[in-house]
């Protein structure tokens, strides 16, 4: 009776498991560019690897509680002073030994390959990413653009994030285009991603960061190349400004939504003063084709391709 | 000075109001202090209460406390955890609001981990580690109150945040610079660190208490390697909390003087680095880990062998497993954050360290396997509850290897993902060898045993509830959701498998309740241990009767190897005359009134440090110091002798030969 419920038990397991097999397809067993690959393919391995254990003992356990279970018959059981069996013990030893080298040779060697970029014959393009009560603001050094709460990113171009924090720690993850990295106060890291084709991932922020830390949702459009120099040149031409108290305001706590900016005041978001709150002087330089005139304008201004677009995420 | 005496500064929200779970708790709270309050007048126990268990010295009585306590806050820690699932059962619920959730999250980490699982081991640690190695006490039986006392102070401090000032809400880890007093002013943070300071003085002080009476005071004949797996896996474990506990005392020490006294060791405005809080809490963090476990394993070890009835397979192996695992425990903690920008060098090597842990850890599996092998395995609750273990605990296992690939774990990170692994094996591990060992010296601690019929509906509602619940967390995590969300957005394929989350959490709740109700229910129906042996035990705890008498053993039993009771047993058996032993005066502690008041005063500190308000913090610590010294001058007629006739009365009186 026992044994059949447990049976019952670990059947309506698998079932369930089955079922939700067709829509696992999301997230990290989704890779969409060459990172979330090779961490999916490192994933897999070790699936792999760590089954063979898990099927070793199941067997294992079985076999002894079926075959040694208690019988009405054995009730004249004498107890074997067998303690050890020094050949037993170093098998179960050794397999482990070789697994785990199976394991750490891929793992070394993709910790140090994720370091550097991923398609490293192409040109790279680099975007700060800095985390700030509870937004996510995204520089584009080299084009001079800012946007909050989404990121547009060329296809097939290897994506160099530089992160910050201003106030907690969070941290910067898309699954489907590979794992995250902590954005910190007062230290820059870097994290590569890729996509490898047209489409909108969800990143989210992983590390708790205080009240609406949950809102830290956002989209990641990846366009072909020339979309991508299309919306850049789009964003120059008719995104506000933004000036300097713009960038105070955006810092201050609060759920914002998505944003573009034409360009943004010259500020180190590493430089803090002694209330932890980066310095900002009062008349940064602006990137971007400035002229510097006060204007007024819609915060929560939308671009037009964004507030149509959807994620993709459940087919 | 008079500023500095009657400065009180009121936090922004002195009693907390608003909610209706807030308010039921201060009815519940006035209610049943006040049913305690009538109880115990009523019945005239005052003087009972003061003289059997406030001042009590007895590692049975202190284990028996410890226990209680751990059961209240296992419920209070498994009521956080429900009101989290109802919350996410459905997208966009409203059931708790974001700071509500943040709070109960916190809440539910620290206390299932500090105020839940250590009390729980401690407990079972003091019931069973004496008569275990023959011993009449601890070493240290004054020491040992103050350890409870302190730990008791600690956790009240904790959980009275829920009505007095708010919870903490920065999460059990409390990274900087969240838990800052810039980004979480107010009394919540507080009580997490003056919480968590006073009861790490106790466990400390058990640390110390237990290597010392295990290395000092086991009966004639037991060599350490001649010790039963749960003495062993004390021992280390006593080692393991001696080095990990101060690095969380100084942690605390130094976040306290962030937060009270304006330092900047972690706040980057002045030269403080947040980073250096991951790295000391996770100093600790991780050997902690190892500390709830190894326990745990030592009572899996018993429990296999009683109810294999044979011999535990490669008890050598299975020690310098746990050294193994004890040293390697201190050299992974990195990997709690392979993501915050180490360097390819240190995430290689700390990968590596972390999956060696896999080695000694499938040792110990394996030859708990072969325990059975050739041996009758009864299916006992205590041995359910301990196979148990085997399978969910080879899940969290291999998962735990799969997180210790750092590129992989990029992924993995404080992803729900992360949340099922720790949990299959805190819960696995931890939590099923809680409870096998308390169903296992049940008899031993009150004199009757735990009903099988009820055990078993317990087991398998809990068991089958926890898989329902945690299997899918692995799949949202694969699927994107991160741990501490309060919410989630509907569409991205989480619904189902949280609704079934929601759902496993009742079954492993329902299995909770039976688990409690067969307390009351086999109390109820007493089936009463007489022989002192009700498992056929191996070790020397069963040699005494149940409930042990006071001083444990008459006399002090030999021993002539592993398993001495299963060899005097069969010594008997064969017919071998036992010597006539000849009973002589026994020597024990007085109860001591100082370790409870001691802790009363550390409260009152706590409770002032947790509002700033200093005078109060300065005065609670001074009584307690005080009370120290007092006990330093008053070190004369701590001890008595317990006369024959006395120790004969009591033998007889239990049904033994004298």
């Amino acid at each position: 009776m026992r044994l059949k419920t447990k049976y019952a038990a670990i059947f309506l397991t698998m079932a369930l498991l089955l079922s939700g097999c067709s829509s696992l397809k999301s997230g990290v067993l989704n890779p969409q560019g060459p990172v979330a690959k090779e961490q999916y393919d490192l994933i897999i391995w070790s699936i792999v690897l760590m089954s063979i254990v898990f099927i070793a003992v199941i067997v294992l356990f079985v076999y002894m509680l079926v075959k040694y279970r208690a019988k009405s018959s054995d009730e004249d059981y004498v107890e074997t002073e067998e303690k050890e069996n020094k050949w037993l013990e170093i098998l179960w030893t050794a397999i482990p030994v070789v697994i785990i080298i199976a394991l750490s040779i891929p793992t070394v060697k993709s910790t140090f390959k994720l370091e550097k970029s991923p398609s490293p014959n192409q040109k790279p393009i680099t975007i700060q990413v800095t985390s700030a009560n509870w937004k996510w603001i995204f520089k584009y050094p080299e084009q001079g653009i800012e946007t909050v709460n989404y990121v547009n990113i060329p296809a097939n171009v290897p994506v160099r994030f530089q992160l910050n924090a201003v106030g907690p720690m969070n941290s910067f993850w898309v699954p489907e285009l590979g794992g995250q990295e902590y954005t910190m106060p007062g230290m820059t890291m870097y994290l590569w991603l890729e996509a490898d084709k047209a489409g909108t991932y969800i990143g989210r922020s992983a590390n708790f960061s205080g009240k609406d830390f949950t809102h830290m949702q956002f989209n990641v459009h990846s366009l072909e190349k020339g979309k991508f120099d299309e919306w850049i040149a789009n964003v120059k031409k008719s995104a506000p400004k933004q000036t300097t108290d713009m960038f105070k305001q955006l810092l201050q706590p609060g759920v914002v939504k998505e944003q573009t900016y034409s360009s943004y005041p010259n500020v180190d978001v590493n430089r803090l003063d002694e209330n932890g709150n980066p310095i900002i002087a009062p008349n940064s330089h602006q990137h971007g084709k400035s002229d510097d005139t006060e204007m007024k304008m819609d915060m929560n201004m939308n671009m037009d391709m964004n507030s149509n677009s959807h994620h993709n995420m459940n087919h | 000075m008079k500023d500095f005496l009657f400065n009180f500064k009121m936090p922004e929200h002195f009693f907390i109001t608003g909610d209706p779970l807030i308010y039921g708790a201060y009815v519940s709270i006035i209610l049943v202090s006040l049913a305690i309050l009538f109880v115990l007048t009523y019945y005239k126990k005052w003087v009972w209460l003061w003289r059997e268990w406030l001042t009590t010295v007895d590692h049975k009585k202190i284990g028996i406390m410890y226990l209680v306590a751990a059961l209240l806050m296992l419920f209070r820690g498994g009521v956080d955890a429900l009101l989290m699932r109802i919350q996410l059962t459905a997208p966009n619920m409203h059931f708790l609001d974001a700071e509500h959730y943040n709070q109960i999250f916190t809440t539910h980490g620290t206390i299932m981990i500090l105020f839940m699982a250590m009390p729980f081991l401690i407990g079972l640690m003091n019931v069973a580690i004496p008569l275990q190695i023959g011993a009449r006490d601890v070493a240290f039986p004054a020491l040992n109150a103050v350890s409870f006392w302190m730990f008791a102070a600690g956790a009240m401090l904790f959980n009275i945040s829920f009505v007095l000032g708010g919870s903490p809400d920065a999460g059990w880890t409390s990274y900087t610079p969240l838990a800052g007093s810039a980004l979480d002013p107010g009394p919540g943070q507080n009580y997490y660190l003056l919480g968590l300071q006073i009861a790490g003085i106790g466990t400390l002080v058990t640390g110390i208490n237990f290597l010392v009476t295990i290395l000092k005071m086991r009966a004639p004949g037991m060599t350490l390697w001649r010790m039963p797996l749960f003495s062993w896996s004390t021992l280390i474990t006593s080692v393991i909390i001696i080095f990990a506990f101060p690095v969380l005392t100084i942690a605390l020490a130094l976040l306290t003087l962030d937060r009270v006294f304006g330092f900047h060791f972690f706040t980057l405005a002045g030269g403080g680095s947040p980073m250096m809080w991951a790295n000391l809490f996770w100093i600790w963090g991780h050997p902690e880990v190892y500390i709830v476990i190894l326990p745990a394993f030592g009572l899996f070890s018993e429990i296999f062998s009683t109810f294999a009835r044979k011999k535990l397979f490669g008890y050598n192996a299975m020690v310098y497993s746990m050294l193994a695992i004890s040293a390697l425990s201190f050299l992974v903690w990195v990997h709690h954050f392979f993501t915050m920008g180490s360097g390819p060098w240190i995430n290689s090597i700390l990968s590596i360290s972390t999956m060696l842990i896999a080695i000694p850890t499938g040792v110990k599996v394996f030859n708990w396997l072969f325990t059975l092998y050739k041996g009758r395995v009864e299916f006992k609750t205590p041995m359910l509850w301990a196979l148990g273990f085997i399978p969910i605990f080879l899940v969290g296992g291999i998962t735990g290897v799969m997180l210790a690939v750092a590129p992989a774990d990029y992924q993995y990170h404080n992803s729900y993902f992360l949340i099922a692994h720790f949990h299959y094996v805190l819960i696995g591990g931890t939590v099923y060898g809680c409870i096998a060992g308390l169903i296992y010296y049940w008899p031993k601690i009150v004199g009757w045993l735990l009903n099988e019929h009820l055990g078993k509906w317990a087991f398998w509602w809990f068991t089958i509830g926890f898989n329902l619940c945690f299997i899918p967390m692995y799949i949202v995590g694969l699927k994107g959701m991160t741990r501490r969300m309060y919410t989630y957005p509907a569409g991205l394929g989480w619904e189902t498998w949280n609704l079934i989350a929601t759902i496993g959490a009742f079954a492993m709740g329902i299995g909770f309740i039976i688990l409690v109700w067969n307390m009351y229910y086999s109390f109820k129906h007493r089936q009463n241990d007489t022989t002192g042996d009700p498992w056929n035990g191996r070790t020397l705890e069963w040699m005494t009767s149940s409930p042990a008498a006071e001083y444990n053993f008459a006399v002090i039993p030999q021993v002539k190897g592993l398993d001495a009771f299963y060899l005097i047993k069969k010594e008997r058996a064969a017919g071998v005359k036992e010597e006539a032993p000849e009973i002589k005066p026994i020597h024990m502690p007085k109860r001591e009134a100082f370790p409870v008041i001691m802790s009363a005063f550390m409260f009152v500190a706590g409770f002032g440090f947790v509002f700033e308000w200093l005078q109060i913090g300065f005065l609670g610590l001074l009584g307690s110091v005080i009370t120290m010294i007092w006990r330093s001058f008053n070190d004369y007629d701590r001890d008595y002798y317990i006369p024959v006739e006395e120790v004969k009365k009591t033998e007889l009186a239990a049904g033994r030969r004298v």
